[in-house]
């Protein structure tokens, strides 16, 4: 039986944060990279950097929506043979550290289709992952994903795009739990420079609509970017920055002294 | 032309796909956030001007003018009477400007993208012909025009490349993953996330979002109408079998769509088998493949059990795609058609085939369809009959199919 609590974790850390008058922190990587044996201690030292709810990326070997950096983790990941049913095992193995910490698993819908919708949400709530983001099916047509997650407790997270339309706005609030993810960028991951101003104006806006918290991500790096963003939003997100880093050092210490300085770096940037 | 297209009657009762683009389960529109507005403007635009007379007007008259249509249907006795059955028809869509069928969709699509507003033209390419389809009509309206190509198509294709760049084509070498058709489709969506504004994404086949495979499949139909006019002149009743290849599946969209109705007309389409289905290169994803979701729509794709794509193989550059257009996944579901395949090697001998007996040099992708139909012919008899999609011609496969032979051009 799936334990099915009545506050997810995600709502719990909102509710946390909300209390202590602070903005999250969310860092994604992609999980078995550099190799699968990386990714469960990485999360942990992400926590330890001060990290509020992780994304964590489900390999696929046809990203669409990332640009080079994500897209060459996910190469990594895949060419290792990490599936869907390791990444579920990964955050298993993390909650037997960190009951606490939010996951949401973030990724490209065939993995998820090819295990079965019903399989997945049922696995995926045994193994401790709080919601699923998955980048390409529009709510409209999710009603076959959304009713098994919403039966195994799950939360389910869309994004929101700088050219989405009001009655789409409304529609997708409506259907997404746990947050909501602002794309601040009309882009891939990792793209182009922000324009804060109107990223506020866009949350503001997308706020007329929902209670959810509205995070926002794509184009934040550091400590200047995270700390302007957590002024409008309610948490930042933050990945292709930090799987550079995973790309750039060949040990995995060396990776995570990286990760962990760039996190500290947003997170004081944050809550100065 | 407009005599064709008042002549639907066949298509009447058909109606797929539904308002939001699914045949059946298969199609949909699985795409990031940014894209939706975009495919909702497209289809708006398109569900318009179809209905328009000015448009269709001038949709008929490039298509008549400019690409050189009504293609010839040929009836190809010679070959037909070696192979000692059916009689075979070719619908000449290599006689097309630029030898293929990719031009018909690129016409219409170029006219939408101009009515639309767009200035900036991409699109994605495996044997270069729709490229080249494409980099046409962006030079003939003086339109930007980028042209996505995996490394290894790049390589096997060189003379439809130098075409892109005579064209005014921007020919963007894609080296992500497999370097073929997929990985430039990738790119493209890429490319068109990040300039969704004032970019129209012209895609080559039946496959991605709605409402790319209906509107694709609509453009193209005017193979399968003309076909179906010029068989009843020609011999005088409705063919038995159609046969055509399918990479993402338009060329046999088009001539399929038309004869839907027409429940005696067996439809076959005919798939890369590449080494052969053991061998496990090949792009045979109806023989190998599973129902998931793949750029853009849910249909038969060939991918592992944890749900990555497999890389698929084939000779020709044009069928080496490891998803197919969502309708073929539903027409084949329903038993409406079939879809065989055709190796490598088979392909080859009917490319050698047709040359020698008919004097025609076929696509290599074409020559997949020639294949199975040289396989299905003596099983009829000689007062039966299958129109065969020529889709394209061959000169563009000249390196690959001498460097096979073992000559140095
Ligand atoms: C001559 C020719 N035939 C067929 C195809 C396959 O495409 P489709 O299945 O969309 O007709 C191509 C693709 O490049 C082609 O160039």
């Amino acid at each position: 039986m799936t334990e099915v609590n009545n506050t997810s974790r995600i709502d719990a850390c909102f509710e946390r944060l909300r209390k202590e008058g602070r903005k999250g922190l969310i860092p994604y990587v992609t999980a078995g990279d550099p190799g699968p044996e990386a990714t469960v201690p990485l999360l942990h030292s992400m926590v330890e950097a001060g990290a509020d709810i992780i994304e964590l990326g489900i390999p696929f070997s046809d990203p669409v929506a990332d640009g080079p950096v994500i897209e060459l983790a996910h190469q990594r990941a895949v060419s290792q043979g990490v599936t869907l049913a390791d990444v579920l095992l990964m955050v298993e193995e993390f909650r037997k550290k960190d009951n606490v910490t939010p996951i949401a698993l973030m990724g490209y819908l065939n993995p998820i289709e090819i295990m079965g919708y019903e399989t997945f949400a049922w696995r995926a709530a045994e193994a401790g992952v709080d919601g699923l983001l998955a980048v390409d099916i529009p709510p409209e047509d999710a009603d076959d994903m959304l009713v098994p997650l919403r039966k195994h407790g799950l939360d389910a997270v869309f994004l929101l795009s700088p050219n989405t339309a009001d009655e789409r706005i409304s529609g997708i609030c409506e259907a997404a739990s746990g947050y909501v993810y602002y794309v601040s960028l009309k882009g891939v991951t990792g793209a182009g420079n922000l324009d804060i101003n109107e990223v506020q104006r866009r949350v503001e806006h997308i706020k007329g609509y929902t209670r959810l918290p509205v995070c926002v991500g794509f184009g934040i790096r550091d400590g200047a970017s995270a700390s302007a963003i957590s002024k409008v939003a309610d948490a930042v997100i933050v990945g292709t920055a930090l799987v550079k880093e995973l790309a750039a050092h060949e040990d995995l210490e060396g990776a995570k002294a990286a990760i962990t300085a760039r996190l500290t770096e947003m997170r004081t940037a944050m809550d100065q | 032309m407009s005599e064709i297209r008042s002549d639907k009657k066949a298509e009447q009762r058909y109606c797929q796909p539904d308002e939001r683009g699914f045949f059946g389960v298969y199609g949909g529109r699985f795409i990031p956030e940014t894209l939706v507005p975009a495919v909702q403007e497209l289809k708006e635009a398109f569900e318009k001007y179809n209905q328009d007379p000015e448009f269709l007007k001038e949709f008929d008259k490039d298509l008549a003018h400019y690409v050189g249509r009504p293609s010839p249907l040929y009836h190809a006795e010679r070959w037909s009477r070696e192979l000692g059955g059916a009689q075979i028809y070719l619908k000449r869509e290599d006689l097309n400007h630029t030898g293929a069928h990719k031009i018909n969709h690129a016409v219409g699509q170029i006219l939408l993208a101009k009515r639309m507003g767009k200035k900036r033209i991409i699109a994605e390419t495996g044997a270069g012909q729709h490229g080249v389809a494409t980099a046409t009509v962006c030079a003939r309206l003086g339109l930007e025009c980028v042209v996505y190509m995996g490394a290894k198509d790049v390589q096997r294709q060189s003379a439809n490349v130098y075409r892109m760049k005579l064209l005014g084509a921007t020919v963007v070498p894609v080296e992500n993953g497999s370097k073929t058709l997929k990985d430039a489709v990738n790119a493209a969506l890429r490319d068109w996330v990040s300039h969704v504004d004032d970019t129209f994404y012209l895609l080559g086949t039946v496959v991605g979002p709605d409402p790319y495979p209906k509107m694709v499949r609509t453009f193209q139909s005017i193979i399968g109408r003309e076909a179906r006019r010029q068989i009843l002149d020609q011999a005088g009743q409705l063919p038995d079998a159609l046969v055509a290849c399918v990479g993402g599946g338009s060329n046999a969209m088009g001539l399929f769509y038309p004869f839907l109705e027409d429940k005696s007309v067996k439809l076959y389409g005919v798939e890369a088998g590449g080494e052969g289905i053991e061998s496990g290169k090949h792009a045979a994803r109806f023989s190998d493949g599973r129902k998931g979701v793949y750029q853009g729509n849910r249909t038969h794709i060939m991918c592992d059990d944890a749900g990555q794509i497999i890389e698929s193989h084939s000779v020709s550059a044009g069928l080496d795609y490891p998803g197919v257009g969502p309708e073929h996944a539903w027409l084949r579901e329903v038993g409406r058609a079939e879809y065989p395949f055709a190796t490598d090697e088979e392909a080859l001998q009917a490319f050698h085939d047709l040359t020698s007996y008919e004097g025609i040099i076929p696509a290599l992708e074409s020559s997949h369809a020639l294949a199975y139909a040289s396989k299905l012919a003596p099983t009829m008899s000689p007062d039966q009959s299958i129109i065969v999609n020529l889709s394209g011609r061959g000169d563009k496969d000249m390196h690959t199919v001498a460097s096979i032979d073992g000559i140095t051009l």
